[in-house]
C-alpha cells in the first residue's frame, strides 16, 4: 500500500494523522467525564495507529514507474474489505436486535445492550458502514474506469475513505454509550456531523477533479448517479443536523427545529437518505457492473438518464408520506403522496432498464451467480418501489404506518436491493481489483446467493404478515363497537413472526460471512492474472470502457 | 416491448438526448442541475411550515418542561425509547379510542427534536401521563415482565440506582433557549436546584419550582426513594407530563363516545 506513495506524500499523510491525533487529545481533555471524552480517545487511537503505519514505512522504497499509467486501486481494495467487515458487524447487530424482540432478555446486564441503543448500531452499521464503504469503494473504481483516468490525489482518496470510517466508528460507539440525536439515520452527534461534512467536501472535490481529467468526452451515466448521491447527501446532512450543542465539552445537542417543522425536516432527510444513499448510488453500481458483467450494453441509455432526472426531482417531495394523518398540514401530506405515486415511473424505468439489459443473456444469468445477484437486486428494487408507492397512499399508510409492514418494506429494499447489488458488484470487482483469475470458490458464491435470497424472502414475508396482522388487530372492533384487541394481544401475535425474521436474518448473515471468507481466500490463494486494458488510455480507438450503448 | 410503449415520446426523447448530450460534457452543469432539481421540493414543502401561521395552534397556556422533565426526556432519547414508542396519535378513529385525542402540532412545539417516532413495537406514549401511578411506572421500568409477562420491552432497573447528573442542566436549558424555548435567566440559573426540588416535596426547593413553573407542577418522590434523586425520578416525571402540557386537545376535540 505504502509503496504507491512518494516520500512527500507520506509526510503529508503523517502530518494529517498527527493533526487528527491532536484533535483527539483535545477532545479527550475537554470532554473528560462525558462520552465526548471517550470519543476523544477513540479519535486519538485511530489517528495514532495511522500515524505509526505511515511512519514505519516512511523510508521504504518509493514508486519508480509512472503512476499515471495505472489506476489507483489501493483505497478501493481497502474499502471493499471494510464494507464486508461492516456488513458482518451490522448484520450481526440486526440478528441480535431481531432476537431481542423475540426473546427480550437476550442481552447483557449493562444499559448499553438494550434494544433502543443497539438498533441504531444496526441501522448505521449496515447503511453507512456497509453501504457507505461499498459506495465509496465502487465509486473510486467506476469514476476512474469510465473516465479512463487515474484519480488526481494519492492522499485524498484515503482521507475520504478512512475519515468516513472514523465517522462510522464514532456513530456506532456513541449509540452504545447513549450518545444520539434520536433522528433516525442521523443519530450521530454534532462533532461527528461536522467531521462528516469535512470528509464529504473532500469527496466531492476528488470526484470532480477525477471527472475533469477524463479522457472521454462524455460522463458515463453511473457517474451521474454517484454525483447526485454525493451532492444531495451533503445538503440533507447539513440541514437536518443543524443543532445547538449544550456545551462545547459535551456530546449533547438540541435540534434547531422542533415539532412539526422538525418532523418534516427529519423525514425530508429520512426519505432522501433512502433516495440518495440507498438508491442513486447503488443505481450507479448497477449501471456499471450489470452491463459489464452481462457483456451487453444498457438497454436504453436515454431511459437511464431520463429516470435519473425523474428520481432526483420527484424523491425530494415524498418525505411527508412518513407523516400521514399526523399534525403535519394536510396539503403537505397530499403533495408527498402524489409525488410518491409518480415516483414509481422513473423507479420502474430503472428496474425495467436493468432487466431488459439482461434480455438475451438469460443463459448467463442461469449459470453465473454474480449476475443473478444483480438481476435479483433489480427485481427487488422494482418490488420495493412498487410497495413504497402503494404504502404512500394515505389510507394504505393508515394501516401500514407504525407496523412491521414498514420494516418489511425497508428490508425488501435494503436486503433485496441494496445488499444484493452490492454483493454482486463485489464478486464482479474482486478478481479485477486484485488481478486474480477468478473468485476462490464459485460454489460459495452460489451458496451465498441462495442463502441471501431465502433469508430475504423469509424476512420480508414474515414482516408483511406480522405488519398486516398488527395493523388489522389495532383497528378491529367488536360488534358492540369497542376495540377488540388490547395492545398486548397484538404483541403476542407477533411472536412467531419475530422468530422467523431472526432466522431469515441469520441465513442472510451467514451469506455475508461466506462472502468475506471467499474474498479473503481469493486474495490469498488464487493465481494472479492481469485483466486486459485495465489502465488509463486516451485513445478512443480502444475498446470502450463499457459495452457500447446505442 | 418497451420501445413500442415509448414510441409516442420519441420527440421528447430526441430533444432531451440532444441537449443532454451537450450537458454531459460539463460536470459543473451537471452539478448545478442536480442541486436545482433536488432543492425545489424541499423548499416548497418546508419553508411554508415556518411562515404559515396556522401550522401550529396558538396556545397561551402551553407549558414548558421543567428541568427534571427535560432531563427525563434526554434520558428517554439516550435509551432509545423512541425506537419502540411513538408520540403521535393520528386522527384515525381507532387510535383516538385507544390512546386519546389525536395529537396537535402545538403539543410538540417545544420538543427539540420531536419524538413522533415511526414504529410502535410498544404503545403510543403521547398521552401516557397520569395513565398509571408513579409506582406502576417505576416497577414497569425496573422489569416490564413483572407487570406484563408478554412484554418485550427491555428492563431499565439501572435507572433506579443511577444518581441524576444535574451539573450540565443549566447549559442544556441555555441551549434550548437558543433554539426557541422560553426559559428565563432565573430558570437557567436555578436549574440544578429545581431538578432536585421537584423530586423532594415539602422543601423550600420544591416551592421554588412551583413558583417558577406553575402551581400545577407535579412535585413528588417519583421513584419512591427519599434518599436521593435518581434518573428514574426524571424519566417518570417526564412520562407523567406527556399529554399534559396543554389541555387544548381535550377541550377542542369531541370525546369519543363511551
Ligand atoms: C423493544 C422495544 C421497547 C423499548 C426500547 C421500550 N419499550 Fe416501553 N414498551 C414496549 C412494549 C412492547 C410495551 C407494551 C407491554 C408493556 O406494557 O410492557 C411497552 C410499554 C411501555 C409503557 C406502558 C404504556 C401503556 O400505555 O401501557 C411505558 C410507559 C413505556 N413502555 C415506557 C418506556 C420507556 C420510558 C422506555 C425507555 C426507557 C421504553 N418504554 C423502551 C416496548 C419497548
Ligand atoms: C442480517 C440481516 C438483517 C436483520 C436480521 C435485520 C434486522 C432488523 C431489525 C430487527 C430491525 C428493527 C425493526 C424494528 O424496530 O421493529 C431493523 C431495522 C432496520 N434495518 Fe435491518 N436487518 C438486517 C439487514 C439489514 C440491511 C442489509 C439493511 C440496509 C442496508 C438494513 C436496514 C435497516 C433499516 C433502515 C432499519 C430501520 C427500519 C425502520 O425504522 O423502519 N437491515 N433491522
Ligand atoms: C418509489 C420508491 C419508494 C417509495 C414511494 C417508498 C415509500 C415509503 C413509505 C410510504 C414508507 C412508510 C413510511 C411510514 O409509514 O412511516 C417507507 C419507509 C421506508 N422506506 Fe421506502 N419507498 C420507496 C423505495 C424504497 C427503497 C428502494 C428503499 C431502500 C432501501 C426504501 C427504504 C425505506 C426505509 C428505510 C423506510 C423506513 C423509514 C423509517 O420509518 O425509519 N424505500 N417508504
Amino acid at each position: 500500500m505504502m509503496s504507491n506513495l512518494t516520500g512527500a506524500e507520506r509526510t503529508t499523510a503523517m502530518t494529517i494523522a498527527g493533526f487528527g491525533a491532536l484533535i483527539g487529545l483535545a477532545m479527550a481533555a475537554a470532554g473528560h467525564g462525558d462520552p465526548m471524552g471517550v470519543h476523544g480517545w477513540i479519535v486519538l487511537a485511530f489517528f495514532g495507529v495511522l500515524f505509526f503505519i505511515v511512519a514505519s514505512a516512511l523510508y521504504s522504497p518509493e514508486p519508480v514507474e509512472d503512476r499515471a499509467l495505472s489506476y489507483y486501486d489501493d483505497p478501493t481494495k481497502v474499502g471493499i474489505i471494510l464494507a464486508l467487515i461492516w456488513a458482518v458487524v451490522g448484520m450481526f447487530m440486526g440478528v441480535w436486535v431481531a432476537s431481542q424482540l423475540a426473546w427480550p432478555d437476550l442481552r447483557f446486564e449493562g444499559a448499553w445492550s438494550g434494544f433502543g441503543r443497539l438498533r441504531p448500531v444496526h441501522t448505521s452499521g449496515v447503511i453507512f458502514g456497509f453501504g457507505g464503504n461499498a459506495l465509496i469503494a465502487t465509486s473510486y473504481h467506476i469514476m476512474q474506469r469510465t473516465s479512463r483516468a487515474r484519480m488526481p490525489g494519492q492522499i485524498s482518496p484515503w482521507f475520504v475513505l478512512l475519515g468516513f470510517n472514523l465517522f462510522c466508528i464514532l456513530a456506532a460507539s456513541g449509540y452504545v454509550m447513549g450518545v444520539t440525536q434520536s433522528k433516525e439515520y442521523a443519530e450521530a452527534e454534532w462533532y461527528a456531523d461536522i467531521w462528516l461534512v469535512v470528509v464529504w467536501v473532500v469527496y466531492f472535490i476528488l470526484y470532480m477533479r477525477t471527472l475533469s481529467r477524463r479522457n472521454e468526452p462524455h460522463i458515463y451515466v453511473a457517474n451521474w448517479y454517484y454525483l447526485s448521491f454525493i451532492l444531495v447527501v451533503a445538503i440533507l446532512h447539513i440541514v437536518n443536523n443543524l443543532a445547538v450543542p449544550a456545551s462545547w465539552t459535551g456530546a449533547k445537542s438540541y435540534s434547531l427545529f422542533s415539532g412539526v417543522q422538525d418532523a418534516m425536516t427529519q423525514w425530508w432527510y429520512g426519505h432522501n437518505a433512502v433516495a440518495f444513499f440507498l438508491t442513486t448510488g447503488f443505481l450507479g453500481m448497477l449501471y456499471y457492473f450489470l452491463p459489464k458483467r452481462a457483456g451487453r450494453p444498457i438497454y436504453s441509455y436515454r431511459l437511464s438518464i431520463l429516470s435519473f432526472w425523474g428520481i432526483v426531482f420527484f424523491y425530494i417531495w415524498v418525505g411527508s408520506h412518513h407523516l400521514h394523518y399526523t399534525a403535519l398540514p394536510h396539503w403537505v401530506q397530499t403533495l408527498g403522496m402524489t409525488f410518491s405515486v409518480m415516483l414509481l415511473v422513473p423507479s420502474w424505468a430503472s428496474a425495467g432498464n436493468a432487466l431488459m439489459t439482461l434480455n438475451g443473456a438469460w443463459g448467463k444469468v442461469r449459470d453465473d451467480a454474480t449476475l443473478r445477484f444483480m438481476m435479483m437486486a433489480a427485481v427487488f428494487y422494482g418490488l420495493s418501489t412498487f410497495e413504497g408507492s402503494f404504502m404512500a397512499i394515505r389510507p394504505v399508510n393508515g394501516l401500514s404506518h407504525y407496523t412491521d409492514w414498514t420494516v418489511g418494506h425497508v428490508h425488501a429494499g435494503a436486503m433485496g436491493w441494496v445488499a444484493l447489488i452490492t454483493f454482486g458488484s463485489i464478486y464482479a470487482l474482486t478478481p479485477v481489483l486484485w488481478r486474480r483469475e477468478t473468485m476462490y470458490s464459485w460454489k460459495a458464491v452460489e451458496w451465498h446467493f441462495w442463502l441471501a435470497l431465502s433469508g430475504t424472502v423469509i424476512y420480508v414475508f414474515s414482516m408483511w404478515n406480522s405488519g398486516i396482522i398488527q395493523g388489522l388487530m389495532w383497528r378491529t372492533y367488536t360488534e358492540t363497537g369497542t376495540l377488540k384487541f388490547s395492545f398486548v394481544d397484538s404483541l403476542v401475535a407477533m411472536h412467531p413472526y419475530y422468530i422467523a425474521r431472526a432466522f431469515g436474518g441469520l441465513l442472510f448473515l451467514t451469506g455475508a460471512c461466506i462472502c468475506l471468507w471467499n474474498v479473503v481466500m481469493t486474495i490469498l490463494h488464487v493465481p494472479q492474472k492481469a485483466p486486459e486494458l485495465d489502465y488509463p488510455t486516451s485513445s478512443e480507438a480502444m475498446e470502450p470502457a463499457l459495452p457500447a450503448a446505442e | 416491448m418497451f420501445k413500442t410503449i415509448l414510441k409516442p415520446f420519441a420527440k421528447l426523447f430526441d430533444f432531451q438526448a440532444r441537449t443532454h448530450y451537450r450537458m454531459e460534457r460539463h460536470s459543473m452543469a451537471l452539478t448545478a442541475g442536480i442541486i436545482v432539481a433536488a432543492s425545489i421540493g424541499g423548499f416548497v414543502e418546508i419553508a411554508p411550515l415556518f411562515s404559515i401561521d396556522d401550522t401550529v395552534e396558538d396556545v397561551p397556556d402551553m407549558r414548558i418542561y421543567t428541568p427534571l422533565e427535560q432531563a427525563g426526556r434526554d434520558i428517554y432519547i439516550r435509551e432509545g425509547c423512541y425506537a419502540c414508542h411513538s408520540q403521535m396519535i393520528r386522527s384515525l378513529r381507532d387510535e383516538v379510542e385507544r390512546y386519546g385525542p389525536y395529537s396537535l402540532a402545538v403539543e410538540s412545539k417545544y420538543d427539540h427534536p420531536m419524538l413522533w417516532g415511526s414504529k410502535r413495537t410498544g404503545p403510543d406514549l403521547a398521552r401516557v401521563g397520569d395513565k398509571f401511578s408513579d409506582d406502576w411506572q417505576v416497577r414497569h421500568l425496573v422489569n416490564p415482565r413483572n407487570l406484563v409477562p408478554e412484554s418485550v420491552m427491555p428492563q431499565y432497573a439501572f435507572l433506579l440506582e443511577t444518581e441524576l447528573k444535574t451539573s450540565d442542566m443549566p447549559g442544556r436549558l441555555a441551549a434550548l433557549r437558543a433554539v426557541g424555548v422560553p426559559y428565563t435567566d432565573e430558570m437557567i440559573e436555578n436549574a440544578e436546584n429545581d431538578m432536585k426540588g421537584q423530586a423532594r416535596p415539602e422543601t423550600e426547593a420544591a416551592d421554588a419550582v412551583m413558583d417558577r413553573y406553575g402551581d400545577d407542577t407535579a412535585v413528588r418522590f417519583f421513584d419512591g426513594r427519599r434518599d436521593r434523586v435518581t434518573e428514574m425520578d426524571a424519566v417518570v416525571a417526564y412520562l407523567q407530563i406527556l399529554g399534559n402540557l396543554t389541555d387544548l386537545a381535550q377541550t377542542s376535540q369531541p370525546q369519543a363516545e363511551e
